[in-house]
């Protein structure tokens, strides 16, 4: 049995998170601030990969970034990137797809913060930057570990979006999820078996992880 | 001298209400604020300190214009540097008592004599849960005195302390407002409660 699925899988989930969280950081933190009918729009695009099949994105993201047309075309004639088919475009789906479960619960847990521990940070001088990095985001630990942990487990499970976008190529896009679809179809169900046991427990083990930490801080010093 | 000519909207269930202020306090000046509830005594600090704006008004601390809506300046809360002591305290849980001052001044004197004038020095290691009420409010208004303000604004600051230590906290706070020349603005419900503190007050109405 190969190893690379599995590996395939780590590197994805973990290349995805470090994304997420650089894109989503800031981007909660804004989203918390007020509302407006932009805001409400934006919110409503991260939220659809939440609720569309899995294939609808991943069939778009496959038109969108075909080489033959639009962005893809104008990518891979530009800068010779091609994201069909390639480990880049498995990343690109898995962001998309993986954003709500990062952005959802540090953007509920800002807003949650009273507003007055922002105000008290402001008239002491400090900058909003200052104020979200020693003030707000080390009051959301919880639910920033939350995310995170989500959004890892949520990458490693993916199916339609991957193999819509990425194929089934070995060592390039094959990830887990869909080593496990092929081990079924070719009827090799202890190879399935395997790669699915991996998958179960390093996402029981992440899970549990959630749960012992958050039980550590359920008595938030904000009740 | 500050100078504040306001006009703020208020929202209330009985409909609309206006928050009109036109008053002058002098420079180191303690007044207090007092009005039935909603009338916008909180909201009149928060104006002041740059955290919410009125409709329309100016307000001019030092011949400095802090706040002009006809020439649309307003002066950020990090530019005021308004000493604010707010009514749930919005102490930071992730930091101890000595880094919430840390926070607001490198000055290791000023923090360590605030420590002493809040009898906070045992506990400066302490997070706020696990102060009590009236620890976590002497922490709220050392907070707001560490980046030495030229005007403190408190939103009800003794409520939680006890007789004896709101004594003993508001004879240290008077010899430290002379010292700093500190203008203050003292919310407060209860007229009895500052007395001996405060050489002016003002009561806050609102017209319908």
């Amino acid at each position: 049995m190969e190893l690379s699925p599995i590996w395939l899988t780590l590197k994805l989930a973990s290349i995805t998170t470090l994304i997420l969280l650089a894109i989503c950081l800031p981007l909660a933190w804004w989203l918390s601030k007020g509302r407006s009918i932009f805001k409400i729009i934006l919110e409503a695009m991260i939220t659809m990969p939440l609720v569309l099949p899995p294939s609808v994105l991943g069939f778009y993201l496959l038109l969108a970034f075909s080489p033959q047309h639009g962005i893809g075309k104008w990518l891979h004639d530009t800068f010779d990137i091609q994201f069909v088919f390639s480990f880049p475009g498995l990343v690109l789906a898995s962001v998309i797809y993986s954003l709500p479960f990062m952005i959802g619960p540090i953007k509920s847990a800002l807003q949650q913060l009273p507003a007055s521990l922002a105000q008290a940070s402001y008239t002491l001088g400090k900058t909003e930057r200052q104020t979200f990095i020693r003030v707000l985001l080390p009051n959301i630990r919880p639910s920033l570990f939350t995310a995170i942990v989500l959004t890892f487990a949520h990458t490693l499970g993916e199916f339609g979006v991957v193999l819509m976008i990425g194929g089934n190529i070995p060592n390039v896009t094959r990830v887990a999820s869909i080593a496990v679809y092929d081990s079924v179809e070719n009827m090799d169900y202890a190879t399935a078996n395997t790669y699915s046991l991996i998958l179960f427990c390093i996402t029981f083990v992440m899970v549990m992880g959630v749960f012992i930490f958050n039980k550590a801080h359920a008595k938030s010093p904000l009740e | 001298m500050i100078s504040i000519d306001i006009e703020k909207k208020l929202k209330a269930y009985s409909g609309q209400q206006w928050l009109k202020i036109n008053r002058e306090f002098a420079t180191g000046s303690i007044t207090q604020i007092y009005g039935p509830s909603g009338a916008g005594k909180t909201t009149l600090l928060k104006i002041i300190a740059g955290l919410v704006q009125p409709e329309k008004g100016t307000i001019n601390v030092d011949d400095i214009l802090w706040l002009d809506t006809a020439s649309n300046i307003s002066l950020s809360p990090q530019k005021r540097m308004t000493g604010f002591v707010f009514q749930n305290y919005a102490l930071f849980p992730n930091m101890t008592v000595r880094q919430h001052l840390e926070y607001a001044t490198n000055d290791t004197q000023w923090i360590n004599r605030l420590l002493t004038i809040g009898k906070l020095e045992t506990l400066s290691t302490h997070k706020p849960d696990h102060l009590s009420g009236g620890q976590q409010q002497r922490l709220a208004i050392l907070r707001a005195l560490a980046i030495k303000p030229k005007i403190l604004l408190m939103d009800e600051p003794f409520s939680a302390l006890d007789p004896k230590m709101k004594t003993a906290l508001i004879e240290e706070l008077k010899l430290l407002f002379a010292e700093l020349k500190l203008t203050v603005l003292i919310v407060s419900h209860n007229p009895m409660e500052l007395e001996g503190l405060c050489d002016g007050e003002m009561v806050i109405g609102t017209e319908g």
